[in-house]
């Protein structure tokens, strides 16, 4: 029996996540229950984060943990890995969201993305992985400002780049490349492969 | 938007930061842009790492409710990520030099030192052996034969391929040189194309790859399929392409 073991909150990704998908896509509940404990506090968390409403959050983590249940057969391992799919998934959700609810309330929204610029300490109250944590954070730090802030704004935010560009006014095509620059620096200091 | 553009979207692609519309032009790009798509997976890891930061402890109602749901839930079928036969794999394979259509047969035997595909991980030599006189009198059957026809083409690196499809023995055999050994614990695969659909046709490993030019007899009969295709894949081989494709060839028709 493959047990999911959280140790200490750094194990983001246990070893046989990827295992435990091709058993639900087979319809294995058992093995859906052990993806559910590896995921949804990661799943949860971004989806708050990006959403800020708690019961809207739930809800749409709620969608995310469904559609893996749906869709495990569809995820390719020669793509990434498990949970990079499940958040992947999730940020797609949660942007979706965010956007379709944006039309009617875009100047009140605006308003205050520019009152909160976010601090990337505001999305971590409640985090269970310290040392995840505590890594990303300083690997943002290796980024330039503006970087920073254009990762941040359109990961933990879920903007557009154009929204990022208007909102810290520089043209579209710097917002472009500070997206990739900071990605890619993040890369390096995460040390991610693919 | 210009293709230099295009390639620095990969940022704004993995955080989901684009129009609809923009996505639509990127993932259409990606196709054709093998270092594009490799960016894109080391970015859009990256981007989890983001998302793995904030992760909170949900509630324990939250887990009852989606495991109720579950039950009621229907889960897809194992779906085939398939580029349909009108957009992918044909534009695919325009995207590659136009390949040359050889004269006759004559050009398929005129790879030098032809050398034999053979699976070296078999544990019996003598029935390894009579296989691989019985594939090399096949692949000898369908280079000879009489209605055999032959395209030549371009693959990754420099390398290049040619297919030799009989019509009448329902065989079609693959020749390469110069093609690298694929990547440690990986495998070449070749595929028949049904009409946009990849049929598996048997493994190259880099054992094979050695030596001059090579010879493989495309496993299974070739039936209706218009094209092959060769992917890097997992050792062992995947019942459908997962990895990207070295090269995507038409059949000759004529």
């Amino acid at each position: 029996m493959n047990e999911v073991v959280h140790i200490g909150g750094i194990a983001p990704m246990p070893p046989d996540l990827q295992e435990l998908l091709g058993r639900v896509a087979r319809g294995d509940r058992d093995a859906f229950s052990h993806v559910y404990d590896a995921v949804c506090g990661p799943v949860l968390g971004l989806v708050r984060a990006v959403l800020r409403d708690p019961a809207q959050a739930e809800e749409v983590a709620q969608e995310v943990l469904i559609e893996v249940w749906r869709g495990a057969a569809r995820f390719q391992p020669s793509r990434g890995s498990a949970m990079t799919w499940v958040l992947t998934l999730a940020h797609r959700r949660a942007v979706d969201r965010v956007r379709s609810a944006q039309a009617s309330s875009d100047r009140e929204r605006k308003a205050a993305l520019l009152d909160r610029t976010p601090a990337f300490d505001e999305v971590t109250e409640e985090v269970e992985s310290r040392l995840e944590r505590e890594q990303v954070r300083r690997c943002l730090r290796t980024l330039t400002e503006l970087q920073r802030q254009s990762v941040t704004l359109a990961y933990y935010r879920g903007l557009a780049y154009r929204e990022v560009a208007e909102l810290l006014a520089v043209p579209l095509g710097t917002v472009k490349t500070r997206l990739r620059d900071g990605l890619i620096r993040l890369r390096d200091c995460l040390g991610v492969g693919a | 938007m210009s293709t230099a553009e295009l390639h620095t979207l990969t940022g704004a692609y993995a955080l989901h930061a684009l129009s609809a519309e923009e996505r639509a032009e990127f993932e259409r790009h990606l196709e054709d842009c093998a270092p594009c798509a490799q960016e894109v997976r080391e970015l859009t890891a990256t981007a989890a790492r983001l998302g793995l930061a904030v992760n909170v402890t949900p509630s324990a109602a939250l887990k009852e409710q989606v495991m109720r749901r579950i039950t009621t839930e229907r889960q897809d079928p194992p779906k085939v990520q398939q580029p349909s036969p009108a957009s992918g794999a044909r534009r695919r394979g325009r995207a590659l030099p136009r390949f040359v259509l050889a004269a006759c047969v004559a050009a398929a035997t005129a790879f030098g030192g032809v050398a034999v595909w053979q699976q070296q991980e078999a544990s019996d030599a003598r029935e390894e052996a009579r296989r691989s006189e019985r594939q090399s009198e096949e692949l000898a059957s369908v280079l000879a034969a009489p209605d055999a026809k032959v395209t030549t083409g371009k693959l990754a690196d420099g390398a290049s391929g040619t297919v030799v499809v009989s019509r009448e023995r329902n065989k079609a055999a693959f020749l390469a040189s110069g093609m690298p050994e694929p990547p440690s614990g990986k495998v070449y695969q070749l595929w028949f194309d049904d009409d946009g659909t990849m049929r598996p046709a048997g493994l190259m490993d880099g054992s094979a790859l050695t030596g001059p030019a090579l010879a493989v007899l495309m496993e299974g009969p070739v039936d209706t399929a218009d094209g092959m295709g060769i992917t890097v894949e997992p050792a062992g081989g995947s019942e459908r392409p997962t990895g990207a494709a070295l090269a995507l060839m038409d059949f000759p028709t004529a």
